[in-house]
C-alpha cells in the first residue's frame, strides 16, 4: 500500500519536452484518473511512473521512497497495457503467474492465486488457452488478472477498456471497481473515456499539453472547473463557451446580445472585462423541460428558433443559435420540435460559469 | 471443341513441365541410377551393368565414408551452435545502436559478399603455418614461440575451417534473428520488466521464444548449407592431409571425379542428400512448434 508523488517531472525527448514539471500527490489506496486529449502526455506520465521511460527531470517517490533511478521489477507495481502485450507462448494460466515464477514463489502459491484471480475475473474456464485463442475482452481479463496476481502496492492502467465494446466496457467498468474496492491499492488510470473517469475515480487529474489543468474529485471538474479547458472537456456534451465582455452588470456577446452578469460573478468581474461565458447544456433548457438542482436558481430565457435536434429517448438535445454560435440545451421530459420551431429557452444563470480571455482560468473564487 | 478447351491448360504448362524433366528430374534420375552400376567415368560401358544394392552395401561398411559422413555431422553441428550464439549476440548488439545501425547491418553481411572459394582462400593464408597471419600474430604477441601447423593437424585444420565458415555464414543467423528483434513487439518485453524480469530473465522468457522461428529459419538454411560444404574445405585442406579433413562431399567428389567411380559417388551423395531431408525435415518440425508456440501468423 503507498502513497504516489511526483515532484516536477520532466520529460523529453530529445530537445523536444512532452512532460513540463507536473507535480501530483497520490494518497495511498486512491483511485486516480489521468485525463485528457491524444498527445497530452498520460501514457509517458504513466511509463515514467512504471520506469519503462527515463525521467528528464525532478522526481517520483512511491510510499516514500525515491524510485527515479529504480528499474520497473524493484518498484512493485503492476501495470495494464492498452494492447494487452500478454505473453503470445504462454497459457493464460502461465501469463497470470509469470510474475509469481520470476520472484520465485512455489508452484503451489502460484496456482493458488491464479485461480482466485481467475476466479474472480471469471477466466476458470480458458486457463489452458494461449492468448491467440481468446477474444478481445477475455484477453483484457487476462491482463487484469497478471496485474492482480502480483498484489502490488500500485497499479497502473493504460487505457485498458479503449479497445472494448461500449457494452463490455461498461462490465469491465464495473468489475475494475468492485476489484479496486477489493484490493485496496493506490491505482493510476489513465483513460480517454469521461464516463470512466467521472465513475471510477476518487479523484481526476485532466492534463493538457504535458500540464495539469485541475486535480479534483469528479464533483469537482464538473461543478467547478478551474479553467476553459476543463470545462469545455469534461461533460458531454461539451459547455456552452461563448467569448463577451462585461459591461455595467450585463455580458455582451460580438453580436450585441446580452444576458443579464449572473449574480455570483456581480462584484468580481470589473467592467470592460473579456470574459468566455459558460453554461452546461444541463443549464440550459427549453423552459419547462429543465433540471432543477434545488439550489437558488437564477433564470433567464430568451427566445431562439430550433437549428436541429437529437432525441435520446428520455431527453432531446437542442441546437438553437444564440450570440453567432450554436448552443446545445438538454430537454427533459421531451416533446417534439421541428427545425425552424420557435422555443423559449432558459438560461439558469446560478450554474453559469466565467473564465478569463487571456488565461483561461476561473473569474469564481 | 470442348476437349481441346479442357486440353488447353494443360498443353501450355507442357513446355514448363519439359523444361523442368529435362533438367532436374532426368538427371536425377540417371544419377540415383547410375548408383545401382559399377559406372566409371573411364568405361563408359559399365553404366549398363545394374549391381543392385551393391554400392550402397559397400557404403555401409566403408570406414572412410562413415568417418567422413561423422566430421560432417560433427561440423554441421558445432558450426550451427556457434553461429546461432555469434549471430544472437550480433544481432542484439546491433539492434541497441541507435545511431548507424543500417550501415552496421551493411559491414555485417559483408562476409556473405564473398565467394566461398575466396574465404577459403583468405583462410587459407591466414592459417598457413610459415607466412600466415596468425601464426604470426601469436608470435608477435609472444603467445608462442614455435609455427602452429593449423592446416595439418587434422584437430586444427578442423578448427580453421570451423573459423572459416563461420566467419563467412554468422551473418545469415544475425539476419534472421534482428529480423525477429525489429519485428517483435515491444509491449511483452515491457510487461515482463513490471512484473519483476532481470534483463536476462526478460530475455530468456519472453525475447527468445519469440526469435526461436526466426533462428530456426537460419538453421534449415545453414543446415542445408554446410551439409553440402565444399568449396571451403576443398581450398582450405582438400580434406587433406591425409584424409583428416575428409567431408561427405570432398570425399564424393574425390570419389566420382579423382577416382571416377562415378557410381559409388552417385551413391554415397544420396545417402548425404539423406542426411540433409533429416536435418531440414527436424528444423521445419522445431519450426512449426516455435511458430504455433508464439501464435505467429506468417
Ligand atoms: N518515443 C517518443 N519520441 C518522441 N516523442 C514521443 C515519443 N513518445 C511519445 N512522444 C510524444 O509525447 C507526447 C505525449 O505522448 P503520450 O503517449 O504520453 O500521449 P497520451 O496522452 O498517452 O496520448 P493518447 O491518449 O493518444 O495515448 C506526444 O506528443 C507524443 O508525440
Ligand atoms: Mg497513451
Amino acid at each position: 500500500m503507498a502513497t504516489v508523488s511526483l515532484h516536477s517531472l520532466v520529460k523529453r525527448y530529445g530537445n523536444v519536452p512532452v512532460v513540463h514539471g507536473i507535480d501530483l500527490e497520490v494518497a495511498d489506496r486512491e483511485f486516480i484518473a489521468l485525463v485528457g486529449p491524444s498527445g497530452c502526455g498520460k501514457s509517458t506520465t504513466l511509463r515514467m511512473i512504471a520506469g519503462l521511460e527515463d525521467i528528464s527531470g525532478g522526481e517520483i517517490r512511491i510510499g516514500g521512497r525515491k524510485v527515479n533511478d529504480l528499474p520497473p521489477r524493484s518498484r512493485n507495481i503492476s501495470m495494464v497495457f492498452q494492447s494487452y502485450a500478454l505473453y503470445p507462448h504462454m497459457t493464460v494460466a502461465e501469463n497470470m503467474g509469470f510474475s509469481l515464477k520470476i520472484a520465485g514463489k512455489p508452484q503451489g502459491e502460484i496456482e493458488a492465486r491464479v485461480a482466485e484471480a481467475a476466479k474472480t475475473l471469471g477466466l476458470e474456464e480458458l486457463l489452458e488457452r494461449r492468448p491467440s485463442q481468446l477474444s478481445g475482452g477475455q484477453r483484457q481479463r487476462v491482463a487484469m488478472g497478471r496485474a492482480i496476481v502480483r498484489n502490488p502496492e500500485v497499479f497502473l492502467f493504460d487505457e485498458p477498456l479503449s479497445n472494448l465494446d461500449a457494452k463490455l466496457r461498461t462490465q469491465m467498468r464495473i468489475e475494475i471497481k468492485k476489484l479496486h474496492a477489493k484490493v485496496n491499492s493506490t491505482v493510476i488510470y489513465v483513460t480517454h473515456d469521461q464516463v470512466e473517469a467521472m465513475t471510477l475515480a476518487d479523484r481526476i487529474v485532466i492534463m493538457r499539453d504535458g500540464h495539469i489543468e485541475q486535480v479534483g474529485t469528479p464533483e469537482d471538474v464538473f461543478r467547478r472547473p478551474a479553467t476553459r479547458f476543463v470545462a469545455g472537456f469534461i461533460g458531454s456534451p461539451p459547455m456552452n463557451l461563448q467569448e463577451a465582455t462585461v459591461e455595467d452588470g450585463t455580458l455582451v456577446f460580438a453580436g450585441g446580445e446580452t444576458l443579464p452578469l449572473p449574480r455570483q460573478f456581480r462584484d468580481k468581474v470589473e467592467a470592460g472585462r473579456k470574459v468566455v461565458f459558460g453554461l452546461r447544456p444541463d443549464d440550459l433548457y427549453p423552459t419547462g423541460h429543465g433540471i432543477h438542482s434545488g439550489e437558488e436558481t437564477e433564470v433567464h430565457e430568451v427566445e431562439q428558433a430550433v437549428m436541429l435536434t437529437e432525441p435520446l429517448g428520455n431527453e432531446t438535445l437542442v441546437f438553437t443559435e444564440f450570440a453567432a454560435r450554436e448552443w446545445v440545451s438538454r430537454m427533459l421530459n421531451p416533446k417534439l420540435l421541428k427545425p425552424g420551431e420557435k422555443v423559449r429557452l432558459s438560461f439558469d444563470l446560478s450554474q453559469a460559469h466565467l473564465f478569463d480571455t487571456e488565461t483561461g482560468t476561473t473569474l469564481r473564487t | 471443341m470442348k476437349s481441346w478447351r479442357l486440353l488447353a491448360p494443360y498443353l501450355l504448362l507442357l513446355p514448363a513441365f519439359i523444361v523442368l524433366a529435362a533438367v532436374v528430374v532426368v538427371p536425377l534420375l540417371l544419377s540415383l541410377y547410375s548408383s545401382f552400376t559399377p559406372f566409371r567415368l573411364t568405361r563408359p560401358d559399365s553404366i549398363w551393368t545394374f549391381i543392385g544394392l551393391r554400392n550402397y552395401e559397400r557404403l555401409f561398411t566403408d570406414w572412410e565414408f562413415w568417418v567422413a559422413f561423422g566430421r560432417t555431422v560433427l561440423l554441421l553441428t558445432v558450426a550451427l551452435n556457434l553461429e546461432m550464439v555469434l549471430g544472437l549476440g550480433l544481432a542484439v548488439l546491433v539492434e541497441k545502436a541507435t545511431r548507424g545501425q543500417r550501415l552496421l547491418r551493411t559491414i555485417m553481411m559483408f562476409p556473405m559478399m564473398f565467394s566461398p572459394v575466396l574465404v577459403g582462400f583468405q583462410f587459407k593464408f591466414m592459417f598457413n603455418d610459415n607466412i600466415g597471419l596468425i601464426n604470426n600474430a601469436l608470435q608477435g604477441l609472444g603467445l608462442t614461440d614455435r609455427a602452429i601447423p593449423w592446416l595439418i593437424d587434422g584437430t586444427l585444420a578442423f578448427i580453421a575451417i570451423l573459423t572459416a565458415e563461420i566467419w563467412s555464414s554468422t551473418a545469415v543467423f544475425a539476419i534472421f534473428i534482428l529480423a525477429g528483434l525489429m519485428a517483435m513487439p515491444k509491449e511483452p518485453v515491457e510487461a515482463a520488466r513490471v512484473d519483476g524480469c532481470t534483463p536476462w530473465q526478460t530475455f530468456r522468457y519472453v525475447t527468445w521464444p519469440y526469435l526461436m522461428p526466426f533462428a530456426f529459419i537460419a538453421m534449415t538454411i545453414r543446415s542445408l548449407d554446410i551439409a553440402r560444404a565444399y568449396d571451403i574445405v576443398k581450398i582450405m585442406t582438400d580434406g587433406g592431409p591425409a584424409k583428416r579433413t575428409e567431408i561427405l562431399w570432398t570425399l564424393i567428389a574425390r570419389t566420382g571425379y579423382s577416382d571416377a567411380r562415378m557410381g559409388l559417388a552417385n551413391a554415397m551423395a544420396y545417402i548425404a542428400i539423406l542426411l540433409s531431408i533429416v536435418f531440414t525435415a527436424m528444423f521445419f518440425r522445431q519450426l512449426a512448434k516455435a511458430r504455433a508456440q508464439i501464435a505467429a501468423e506468417w
